[in-house]
C-alpha cells in the first residue's frame, strides 16, 4: 500500500515535470508569414583541423602536400524540415550565399524561417539552372558579375556560374607561367542552356536530429553549425592527383571533384540560444 | 553721320559674326528615333524585348558605351575598336583580333549585326543572352581585360554617364543590369535589312540582273540550307570541313563537352561579305574566291564534318567557274550599304 502510495506521488510529480517541459518547449504554431532568422554556418576544416589559408600544409589522399590560397562556394535554395514533415522553402531571391575562407561577412547563410523546431536541412551547393539562365536585373548581390561579392566567379565566355573556387599551391603541381607551382580548380555547368551538357548542381541534405535540431524562435538565435571538411575535395570516391590535374575548370573531369566536394559536409551541432 | 556709320557698320559686322557662327555650328540634322522594327521580309526576334525595351535614351546611352574605351582595363579599347560599323562592325582586315596591349585572341570578330534574331552569341555559341554578352570581352584577357566591377566604378565616377543612366533608366546608380541593357539597346539597333537583295524581297522596285537571278537559285540549291533566307544563316553550329586551325580551337565542344561538338562553328551570315573580310571563325581566307574553292576542293573529312557536305560521296560542294560567278553575283546584293553607313549607328 505504501509502495502504491509511494509510486502514485512519483507518477504525479514525474507527469508535471513532462507536462511543465513539454510547457516549456511547446513548438509554436507554423505560419509562413511570420519569420524568425536562422543562421548556417560553414566552417571549413581540413581532416581534423581547422583550415588556415596559405600557411598550413595539408596533405591529400594521392601523397601530395598542398596549401590552400583560395576557397570560395555558393550555397542557395536552403530549405528546412520538421519531423512531422512540413517544409518551408526560403524564397529564391533570398537564398544565394557566397562563402570565403577568411572573409567574416561570407562564412554562414543567414536566412528567416518560420518558428519551429527543425530537423532536417538541405541546400544546393552551386547556383539552380533556373537562376543561372534568369535575366540579368535578377542577378542581384553574390550574383552581380559587377559586384565586389561575387568576386569573378562567373564564366563570361560559357554564362555561368562557378560554383566551387579552390587555388593553392603543391610541389606536385607543375610550373605554371608564372614561375609558381599552382593548382587552379574552378568547378561550375548548371547543365546546359540549348545543348545540354555537364551540371554539377549538388543538393546536400542533412539530418539534424542526431546532433541537435535548430530550435527557431524569434527570441532566440539558432545557428546550424556545419563541419565542412576541404580535405574530401582531392580524397573522395576519386582521389584527385595535383600533379595529374593541376588546373580542372569546365571540363568533363570536374564532375569526379564536384561528387566529392558534395561529401564534404556534415552536421556538428546547433546552438539554440 | 560719322558716327551713325559707324555704329551701321558695327552692327552689320556683329550680325555678319553671329550668323557666321551659326553657320560654323549648324544645326545637327535630327534623325526622329524610330526604335526597333521588324523589317517586313524577316521573322520575329528572338531577343526579349519584354524585360529591356528599347528607347531612345536607352540606345543613346548604349552607343555612347559602345564606342567607350572606358569599358577597357587602361581606357585604350571600346567595342567599336574591334567591330567597326565601316566593315559591317568586324575587325576588317586582321584574322584574329588584336585587343589590349595588342594582345591577340583566337579568333576573327563577329559582325553586331542582326543580332535580335540570334538564339546565341559567340562563334561557340557560350552565350545564351545578348545582355550578358559584353562580360566576355570586356573580362577577356586578350580583349579588354577589365572587371565589372572597375567598369561600373569608372562610369558611377564619370562626368556624364550618371545623368544619362537616369535619363535611360530612372536612376543614376549604375548597375550592371542597366549598363548590360544599354549595350543590348544599341547592337539590337544594328539592323541590315536594306541590301539589294531586301529591297527586291519587299518588291521596293529593284531586280535582279540575269547572273544574280541564277546565283539565287545556285544559293537556294546549294548553300541555303546552312545559310538560311533571309538572316542567311540558321544559327546551328556546324564543322564545315576548313580543318583543325593551328590553335586548335574545338569550338562548341568547349561550351557542350560533346564529342560530337568537336570543331563546330556557328554558321555565320552571308550578309555584308563585301565589308567583312576575312571569312571563317579564325579569319584564315581572305577572298570569298579562296573561301568558295575551300568548299569545292578543299573539304577535310573529319569525324563531326556535316552531313551535308559529304553526299554521294563527294566531300564539299561542286561547283563549276560559272556557277562561282554567278553566286559571287548573287551574294554581292547582300551588301548594305545603308547599314555599314546608317550615321545613327556612328560614333557621335
Amino acid at each position: 500500500m505504501k509502495t502504491i502510495n509511494k509510486l502514485f506521488i512519483l507518477s504525479i510529480s514525474l507527469l508535471s515535470v513532462f507536462a511543465s517541459c513539454k510547457k516549456e518547449k511547446k513548438e509554436p504554431v507554423f505560419d509562413d508569414k511570420d519569420l524568425a532568422p536562422l543562421s548556417i554556418e560553414f566552417d571549413n576544416i581540413v581532416g581534423g583541423k581547422n583550415l588556415i589559408l596559405n600557411s598550413e600544409t595539408y596533405t591529400n589522399a594521392a601523397g601530395e602536400d598542398y596549401k590552400i590560397s583560395l576557397l570560395e562556394y555558393y550555397i542557395s535554395n536552403i530549405k528546412v524540415r520538421k519531423a512531422d514533415g512540413t517544409e518551408y522553402v526560403v524564397p529564391q531571391d533570398n537564398s544565394y550565399f557566397l562563402i570565403k575562407e577568411g572573409d567574416e561577412d561570407h562564412e554562414e547563410a543567414l536566412v528567416n524561417v518560420p518558428e519551429g523546431d527543425y530537423t532536417s536541412l538541405a541546400f544546393t551547393v552551386g547556383i539552380d539552372s533556373l537562376r543561372s539562365t534568369m535575366d540579368v536585373s535578377k542577378r542581384t548581390g553574390v550574383l552581380d558579375p559587377a559586384s565586389p561579392e561575387n568576386d569573378g566567379l562567373y564564366w563570361g565566355w560559357n554564362s555561368g556560374y562557378i560554383f566551387f573556387k579552390m587555388e593553392g599551391t603543391s610541389s606536385a603541381a607543375p610550373v605554371d607561367g608564372s614561375g609558381q607551382h599552382i593548382f587552379r580548380y574552378h568547378i561550375g555547368g548548371f547543365g546546359g542552356y540549348s545543348s545540354p551538357t555537364i551540371n554539377n548542381i549538388k543538393t546536400i541534405t542533412l539530418d539534424l536530429t542526431e546532433r541537435g535540431p535548430a530550435l527557431v524562435r524569434k527570441d532566440k538565435k539558432s545557428n546550424i553549425h556545419l563541419m565542412v571538411d576541404i580535405d574530401k575535395v582531392l580524397s573522395g570516391a576519386t582521389t584527385v592527383s595535383i600533379a595529374a590535374n593541376p588546373s580542372v575548370m569546365f571540363s568533363d573531369y570536374s564532375v569526379n571533384i564536384a561528387n566529392n566536394y558534395a561529401t564534404m559536409f556534415r552536421h556538428d551541432h546547433t546552438e539554440n540560444e | 553721320m560719322k558716327i551713325k556709320s559707324i555704329i551701321i557698320f558695327t552692327l552689320c559686322v556683329s550680325m555678319l559674326i553671329v550668323a557666321a557662327c551659326h553657320k560654323d555650328a549648324p544645326e545637327k540634322v535630327e534623325i526622329p528615333f524610330q526604335g526597333f522594327e521588324t523589317p517586313s521580309n524577316f521573322p520575329a526576334p528572338a531577343y526579349h524585348f519584354e524585360t529591356n525595351e528599347i528607347t531612345k535614351a536607352g540606345f543613346e546611352l548604349g552607343r555612347k558605351l559602345f564606342y567607350d574605351p572606358i569599358l577597357s582595363r587602361n581606357n585604350t579599347i571600346s567595342c567599336g575598336s574591334c567591330h567597326i560599323q565601316s566593315a559591317g562592325f568586324t575587325h576588317h582586315g586582321h584574322d584574329i583580333s588584336h585587343g589590349i596591349d595588342d594582345r591577340l585572341g583566337k579568333r576573327n570578330a563577329p559582325a553586331i549585326m542582326n543580332l535580335a534574331w540570334s538564339k546565341s552569341f559567340m562563334a561557340d555559341g557560350g552565350i545564351f543572352d545578348l545582355d550578358l554578352q559584353p562580360i566576355a570581352p570586356i573580362t577577356t584577357f586578350e580583349e579588354m581585360d577589365e572587371t565589372m566591377q572597375h567598369v561600373i566604378e569608372k562610369l558611377q565616377q564619370h562626368k556624364d554617364y550618371p545623368a544619362l543612366f537616369q535619363n535611360a533608366f530612372g536612376s543614376s546608380t549604375i548597375t550592371s543590369a542597366n549598363f548590360l541593357k544599354a549595350l543590348s539597346q544599341f547592337m539590337l539597333m544594328c539592323i541590315s535589312s536594306n541590301s539589294k537583295y531586301d529591297s527586291i524581297m519587299r518588291n521596293e522596285g529593284p531586280a535582279f540582273t540575269a547572273a544574280e537571278q541564277e546565283g539565287y537559285s545556285i544559293y537556294k540549291q546549294k548553300c541555303s540550307q546552312c545559310h538560311t533566307e533571309p538572316l542567311f544563316s540558321d544559327n546551328s553550329f556546324r564543322n564545315n570541313g576548313i580543318g583543325i586551325g593551328y590553335n586548335g580551337d574545338v569550338g562548341r565542344y568547349a561550351v557542350t563537352l560533346d564529342e560530337a561538338d568537336k570543331y563546330k562553328f556557328k554558321v555565320p551570315s552571308l550578309r555584308n561579305l563585301q565589308y567583312t573580310s576575312p571569312y571563317m571563325h579564325d579569319g584564315r581566307f581572305y577572298t570569298l574566291d579562296a573561301v568558295l574553292d575551300q568548299y569545292v576542293n578543299h573539304v577535310t573529312a573529319m569525324p563531326t564534318l556535316d552531313s551535308l557536305l559529304q553526299q554521294n560521296n563527294v566531300y564539299g560542294i561542286p561547283l563549276t567557274m560559272d556557277e562561282k560567278t554567278k553566286i559571287l553575283a548573287f551574294l554581292n546584293t547582300l551588301n548594305d550599304k545603308h547599314f555599314v553607313t546608317n550615321p545613327i549607328l556612328a560614333e557621335q
